[in-house]
């Protein structure tokens, strides 16, 4: 009897005890996550003037909070891309003698469409549209 | 002097009984042999930590944390402060040569099976202490907020994003958000001087209790040595000031590569450029970079990266308990299986280290 009695009393104070641990760990680990920031949807950045972008060259430009690769190619077309590579999220560059867009951290290679042509990258990188409005460069998110 | 030396040891024997530090100082000894040179490297692994520690504090003074702080405090230090240069080269460099020791250390250990019975914890604990050094090595390297660092963050952290479930929710509390930002930085500092030393140096003090505590290892050949052949030399003062006199040299090669292999400073992070040619991370990490850079992106069913990170986890781990592993001894083989796989290990690190360079 007094066997089963302490028995229940020692599961009793360890269940307690548990629960107190827990008490002061959930809010340690949730103060750990840091809380998500609303950012302003961007849907549209301007991205200076066509004509003095020089043809096959580069630029990184501020979608909101996110890096977009802006590349004139030889024949004046422009396209844009997710700059952020889709293995290990360094910023990627253009490479004016392949026309291909390079990383430097992997040697992840894409072709000017995004496509992931060699390397580790898993994925291809996301396409922005890009307009021209009275010179003007204007990037936009697709759909 | 003597006299007053002599007259403080008494006033504290009576009340604290100094009998265990007087047998320590008196009967600690260390075998002689051929191989005695190796159980120096773990004396100058501390003493390197001792010059983390010290230089570690002095840059505490300057540095500041923050996106546009942190840069322009390093350059502050090593261009307006006076010896300002002198106290980050000798940190950087410090912390270099504190992993490589360290890794001498371990390998000495392992090829000399010190790790055996009874000193299994201080294996264990000693490996805890490497991979915590890396995690200071990592922790440090971001803290000047330059370009180099701030991609190698970029990717080390997206390494840990790609463990199975856990992952993405460690990437977010090491990063403080999804992205490296100011907020990285933030918390990198808090680990780097807080979190890493208090954790590190409790395992470092288990570590060098355990070695007190059984004393320095024998190897075989040693231990089949007749009594009367075997050879000591005492720890106090003969081990100890070779010791220093070890301290010393590896003391004035630390300030030797300080003052003429300058620590570069690079240029400031900017989360909106592309990343530089040539990117790679620390010598140390280096093996692993190269292993992941030659993984195709699939293998089988998983990520090729996740597939590296795997192995490299699951290989630590039995790196860590190879104490308890229970391997066969072939009595007639030249070499060992144990130490077959130990030279495995050591050609596979040399290899990737000077491919990484190489390519």
């Amino acid at each position: 009897m007094l066997q089963s009695r302490r028995k229940f009393l020692n599961s009793l104070l360890s269940l307690s005890g548990i629960a107190g641990l827990a008490a002061i760990l959930y809010p340690v680990f949730t103060y750990m996550l840091p809380p998500k920031t609303t950012e302003p949807k961007v849907n549209l950045v301007k991205a200076g003037m066509a004509s003095e972008f020089p043809n096959n060259s580069y630029k990184i430009v501020k979608f909101g909070r996110k890096p977009v690769i802006l590349v004139k190619t030889e024949d004046g077309q422009f396209k844009a891309l997710s700059a952020v590579c889709t293995h290990l999220e360094c910023i990627v560059q253009y490479k004016s003698d392949t026309h291909q867009i390079w990383c430097a951290c992997h040697n992840g290679i894409y072709d000017l469409n995004g496509r992931n042509v060699s390397g580790p990258p898993p994925r291809p990188l996301t396409q922005y549209n890009v307009k021209v409005v009275k010179d003007e460069i204007i990037i936009t998110t697709i759909g | 002097m003597k006299k007053f030396t002599t007259n403080l040891v008494s006033w504290l024997d009576e009340r604290f009984d100094l009998t265990p530090v007087r047998n320590l100082l008196q009967h600690k000894k260390v075998p002689a042999h051929k191989y005695s040179f190796w159980y120096y490297l773990g004396g100058v692994t501390l003493f390197l930590f001792f010059i983390q520690l010290v230089t570690g504090i002095l840059l505490l003074l300057y540095y500041r944390p923050g996106e546009d702080s942190a840069y322009e405090s390093v350059r502050f230090i090593v261009t307006e402060v006076k010896f300002g240069w002198l106290i980050r080269n000798v940190h950087s460099w410090s912390a270099n040569l504190l992993v490589f020791f360290a890794f001498l250390h371990m390998f000495s250990v392992f090829f000399s099976k010190s790790y055996k019975k009874p000193r299994e914890l201080t294996w264990v604990t000693g490996f805890i202490i490497l991979v915590f050094s890396l995690a200071f090595g990592f922790s440090g390297y971001l803290l000047p907020w330059n370009e180099l660092a701030f991609f190698a963050t970029k990717v080390g952290t997206d390494i840990v994003g790609i463990l199975p479930v856990v992952g993405e929710k460690l990437k977010v509390i090491l990063r403080g958000g999804e992205d490296v930002t100011g907020a990285t930085l933030s918390r990198f500092f808090g680990i780097h001087v807080a979190i890493l030393p208090a954790i590190f140096t409790f395992f470092l003090v288990l570590h060098l209790l355990f070695i007190q505590r059984q004393g320095m290892h024998e190897p075989e050949h040693f231990n089949n040595l007749p009594e009367e052949k075997k050879k000591y030399i005492s720890f106090f003062p003969d081990f100890a000031l070779r010791d220093a006199l070890l301290w010393l040299i590896v003391f004035d090669i630390l300030i030797f590569l300080a003052l003429y292999f300058p620590w570069e400073l690079g240029n400031k992070a900017d989360p909106f450029s592309a990343a530089p040619e040539g990117i790679r991370p620390e010598w140390y990490f280096m093996f692993m970079f190269q292993t992941l850079k030659f993984l195709p992106a699939h293998i089988v069913f998983i990520d090729g990266e996740l597939f590296g990170v795997l192995v490299f986890g699951i290989a630590g781990l039995v790196w860590m308990l190879i104490p308890f592993i229970k391997i066969k001894e072939r009595p007639n083989w030249k070499i060992q299986p144990i130490t077959f796989i130990g030279i495995v290990v050591v050609v596979f690190i040399v290899l990737m280290t000077i491919l990484g360079y190489l390519l």
